[in-house]
């Protein structure tokens, strides 16, 4: 029995990406870091990409997400948008990120 | 040459005990019984030890570690204190049930061993009957209590022609992950190196069929691919460095740098029965032997690479070079490259002739370590 076929994750401004629920974003006291905790990996996201991250919790868009960076960063939303939607899809193909 | 800060990952080997008999099981040679584990009380304090520390992730290991009928409070000792647990298993001993009780305690992710892409190939490399099947209906299982899965595919001349149905199975099985890991030989696969080395050509052609699913699969399906050291130009770095971000504890307490640190002579260990996580981590005698690059010789002690393979696989270098501190061999800068090459063309044709297996099981062998 075949299980149901899987697809690539094509990230859009429409997408609500989401952390799956085996993938972790977690305060690591010791170190005073955040970590993002994963099968096999332990990743240590820079403030950038945390701030992304923290963000993808299946009911923001990429497309609010942005605006709100863009907010935050005081940065043109065209600047860097490129930027998120890139960093999503990479992190989407590794199968950490859902959308 | 003191920590470099504290351990991400450990990995616990709960029992040696098995219901299978991989003749390349990473195992020592000298398997330990039931009655020498630590007792569950152990395990949850060395856990709770290991979180203080800042450790992270926790692979629970063996033999099969589902064979203690305590892996269930383990798992809950791990994942009270937010430690991600990574549940190593051969699967071919548990009940649907099982794995609902496992998830329901915090378990975290799951990665199933597959000896073969066929039942018969799975039979023949772990000598258990009917254990294909078991561990298709395990893979099930676990995705039915989403739960996410790696398949992991060790890889020698017995299966390497089974590498691309290894990949449909990964697909098949709805796993995550599929880790394509050629045999890396110490421990029961030194002893067996004769009958698992594969072939130059067959090696070369599974790297392109590795690249291709990976490029076809982007998003569906992440492939691992752990290279033959035999066939390599650089080595990896091996446990991510001696004692740099991760080690190992033993099924009776022993905690080591990586699997096959015991092979080495003069290092002693210490016991997690009579120290604490803490001062191990930063002041054992066999972390410090080989932590970071001041042991290093030539020519890895001057090479620019030094600080991201850390001079490869000490336990290779030891069974190779016979010096623990020598360039791990599998490098093509070591002057034994050339020997290790030949090992494997020699004992690859060898392999043609023999067809039986040591395989791994208490009290077939009582020497650790073997010679060349
Ligand atoms: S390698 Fe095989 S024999 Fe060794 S622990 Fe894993 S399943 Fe058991
Ligand atoms: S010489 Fe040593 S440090 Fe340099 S690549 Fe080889 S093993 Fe690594």
């Amino acid at each position: 029995m075949a299980a149901a076929k899987r697809h690539r994750t094509m990230i859009t401004n429409e997408s609500r990406p989401d952390l799956p629920a085996f993938v972790r974003l977690q305060f690591e006291p010791v170190r005073g870091a955040w970590a993002l905790l994963s099968p096999e990996k332990v990743m240590w996201p820079d403030d950038v990409s945390h701030d992304i991250l923290k963000r993808c919790n299946g009911k923001m868009t990429v497309a609010e997400i942005i605006s709100s960076l863009a907010v935050e960063y005081d940065a043109p939303e065209a600047i860097i948008g490129d930027d998120v939607c890139g960093f999503l899809q990479t992190w989407a193909d590794r199968r950490l990120v859902i959308a | 040459m003191t920590a470099p800060g504290p351990p991400i990952g450990m990995l616990a080997e709960l029992t040696h005990r098995c219901p299978l008999q991989c003749p390349y099981c990473s195992n020592p040679a000298k398997l330990l019984k039931a009655n020498a584990e630590l007792k569950t009380a152990d395990w949850v304090r060395v856990f709770n030890e290991a979180a203080d520390l800042g450790i992270l992730q926790v692979h629970l290991s063996g033999g099969e570690p589902t064979l203690r009928g305590d892996l269930e409070e383990v798992v809950s000792a791990l994942s009270s204190r937010g430690v991600y647990s990574n549940l190593i298993t051969a699967g071919v001993n548990m009940k649907p049930e099982r794995i609902t009780a496992l998830k329901n305690a915090g378990l975290d992710h799951v990665q199933l061993s597959v000896q073969g892409a066929t039942p018969e190939i799975t039979e023949k490399i772990g000598n258990m009957k009917g254990a294909h099947e078991n561990k298709l209906a395990t893979a099930r299982a676990v995705r039915a209590a989403k739960l996410p899965l790696t398949l992991n595919a060790p890889i020698h001349r017995h299966n390497i022609h089974q590498v691309e149905d290894f990949i449909e199975l990964a697909l098949d099985l709805d796993a995550d992950r599929l880790e394509i890991a050629n045999v890396q030989y110490y421990g029961w696969a030194l002893i067996n190196r004769t009958q698992l080395m594969p072939a130059w050509d067959d090696v070369m052609q599974q790297v392109d069929i590795v690249e291709e699913a990976r490029e076809r699969l982007r998003g569906v399906l992440l492939i691992d691919f752990v290279t033959p050291d035999y066939y390599a130009e650089f080595p990896k770095p091996c446990m991510g460095g001696w004692a740099q971000d991760a080690f190992m504890i033993t099924p009776d307490g022993s905690a080591m740098p990586c699997h096959a640190a015991h092979t080495i002579p003069h290092l002693t260990f210490d016991n997690v029965k009579d120290k604490s996580l803490a001062d191990i981590w930063d002041s054992s005698p066999a972390f410090d032997a080989y932590r970071g690059t001041d042991w290093m010789q030539e020519p890895c002690r001057s090479c620019e690479r030094r600080d991201a393979d850390f001079g490869g696989c000490r336990c290779q270098a030891l069974a190779i070079a016979g010096d623990a501190a020598a360039t791990d061999p599998a490098c093509s800068l070591s002057p034994l490259h050339d020997t290790m090459l030949k090992i494997a063309g020699q004992t690859q044709s060898a392999g043609e002739m023999v067809d039986d297996f040591t395989f791994r099981r208490i009290g077939v062998q009582q020497a650790d370590r073997i010679a060349d």
